[in-house]
């Protein structure tokens, strides 16, 4: 965006001006990132070929990323792409293609495989939607996201210092875990099997 | 109205500049490090096309642009012809946030000579540097031969183990300089260059960022002895020269990070400040060169403990001691 001074002074003008004009500038570049989500989303869930799968999800963690930005919050923006497309993600597309798994043939899951999630979906849905029509364009701003870094994180710090530990400690488990399970068995293990063919 | 042309002429204007100087620089570091490699090596390097070889990089040009793009047939197709394109845009890209002079007063307009002063600059470079993986990745992934894929896995885990020391490494910058930007680490850096109080940063991040841009003694994801020519073994053509951009962009940029963070940025005495700027980025890849010359490559094994067991907690300890220091 040429001439863009700081992006929360962007986000109040759009909001200035969606009530006057029917469409602007910005709710245009809104709606597009939105349906590039939701197909790339969409996409990433029926491919069949895990790596189109992976850049399908990233494409839609950017498209996330670009909506961070456009609502004025740049540091939000910024840790998704690092965090989620960065990290997370490299980590999938680098298991996939250690495992090398050929795409599956289509199959028809039993029942009882698809039903809890679809029934988890359904609640999920029917929950988003009463948020969504209860209170119609909530008041609720991303109020501390859209802060500089210092502000963030002195917010962050300062109210939420607890929850911080809690998570960081749940991440380190997490990695006591891995590190259990990756550790070389000295005995016990049963010996690699040498191909035959 | 008129403003907003006003400002996005100059925005053309400054990417132009930018994109110019990075690709005409790109492609003389080319030749720079033939040369400087062959002098080290004994040999006399590129020299027959025009004088000592000069127009060296049009000729390579010239014959990238004209050779044949070909796709193995076993290739996925779209991933293998856009992977190059990452990684040339990503490099170019982190050139957005790097500033390259103090900011300009012309007919009463201030004109800041950055392209864009994010004030999350430092975490933008991050995010470039982190989707820089994809390109080396995919690309060894999308060829479908085993060299490829194997430089490809190899790269990728170099690239997100040293990505981990090369953020920590900045963390007591950003303590320092009490701010994500770009524009702001120079502004702090106006008494004395950072370098000077954090040596052990400034080591790290040079080793982590040389782990990052793949060059010897960290190269093995393209290791010829072992994989032919690793992640982009199977390209050909103007895409293999994407991929070969991308390295000495990549080495522009790294100069221009070295610079930012530790050698003051653009500040220097008597010369205008790009041309600090310049002479500073020219040093560090003259010395990366140098480096090339002189080491072997590393094993695997001492690759990943280098990156995990020396450099993240040396990290980690120089942030605790800097945030103990500025409390003080």
């Amino acid at each position: 965006m040429p001439c863009a001074g700081d992006p929360s002074e962007l986000q109040a003008a759009a909001l200035r001006t969606q009530d006057r004009s029917f469409m602007t500038l910005y709710a245009v570049v809104f709606y597009i990132l939105a349906a590039v989500i939701l197909v790339a989303t969409g996409l990433a869930i029926t491919r069949r070929n895990l790596v189109h799968a992976v850049m399908y999800l990233i494409l839609s963690f950017f498209g996330s990323a670009m909506l961070f930005y456009l609502c004025g919050a740049p540091l939000l923006a910024a840790l998704e792409v690092i965090i989620y497309a960065g990290a997370i993600m490299v980590l999938f597309l680098f298991i996939v293609m250690m495992l090398k798994v050929e795409a599956p043939q289509k199959k028809v899951f039993p029942a009882r495989q698809w039903l809890p999630a679809a029934g988890l979906g359904v609640i999920y849905l029917v929950v988003g939607a009463l948020v969504v029509f209860s209170d119609p364009g909530s008041r609720v701003t991303l109020e501390a996201a859209l802060a500089t870094p210092r502000i963030f994180g002195q917010y962050l710090f300062q109210r939420h210092w607890l929850s911080i530990e809690i998570v960081s400690l749940l991440l380190l488990i997490a990695l006591l875990g891995a590190l259990y399970l990756g550790r070389t068995k000295d005995r016990g293990g049963t010996p690699e099997v040498e191909d035959q063919s | 109205m008129l403003t907003w042309i006003a400002g996005f002429i100059l925005l053309i204007v400054k990417l132009g500049l930018v994109l110019g100087v990075l690709l005409l620089l790109a492609a003389y570091l080319v030749w720079v490090e033939r040369k400087f490699l062959a002098r080290l090596q004994i040999r006399y390097g590129p020299n027959r096309a025009g004088k000592f070889g000069l127009l060296q990089p049009i000729a390579d040009t010239i014959k990238m642009m004209t050779k044949e793009d070909t796709v193995p047939e076993a290739a996925d197709r779209i991933i293998f012809l856009g992977a190059p394109a990452v990684v040339a845009l990503t490099a170019l890209l982190m050139f957005a946030v790097v500033p390259f002079g103090p900011t300009l007063m012309i007919a009463g307009r201030q004109i800041p000579l950055v392209i864009t002063d994010l004030n999350v600059g430092l975490l933008f470079i991050f995010a470039l540097s982190s989707l820089a993986v994809y390109g080396v990745a995919l690309g060894g992934w999308a060829s479908n031969s085993k060299f490829s894929l194997l430089g490809g896995i190899r790269g990728a885990a170099q690239m997100i183990s040293y990505e981990l020391a090369l953020g920590l490494a900045l963390v007591p910058i950003v303590l320092l300089a009490r701010s994500l930007s770009l524009v702001d680490i120079v502004n702090a850096q106006a008494d004395y260059p950072f370098v000077v109080v954090q040596p052990i940063s400034f080591a790290i991040f040079v080793i982590a960022a040389m782990a990052e841009s793949k060059r010897i003694p960290f190269d093995l994801p393209e290791a010829e002895n072992e994989l032919g020519a690793g992640y982009h073994t199977e390209y050909s053509g103007m895409r293999f020269g994407l991929f070969f951009l991308g390295e000495y962009v990549h080495m522009q940029v790294f100069g221009a990070l070295v610079a930012v963070f530790f050698l003051g940025g653009w500040r220097g005495p008597w010369l205008p400040p790009p041309v600090w700027l310049l002479l500073k980025i020219m040093l560090v890849a003259l010395i990366m060169i140098w480096i090339r010359g002189t080491l072997p490559r590393l094993r695997y094994d001492q690759l990943m403990a280098l990156g995990w067991k020396v450099l993240i907690p040396l990290a980690l300890v120089n942030i605790m001691v800097t945030g103990a220091v500025s409390l003080l």
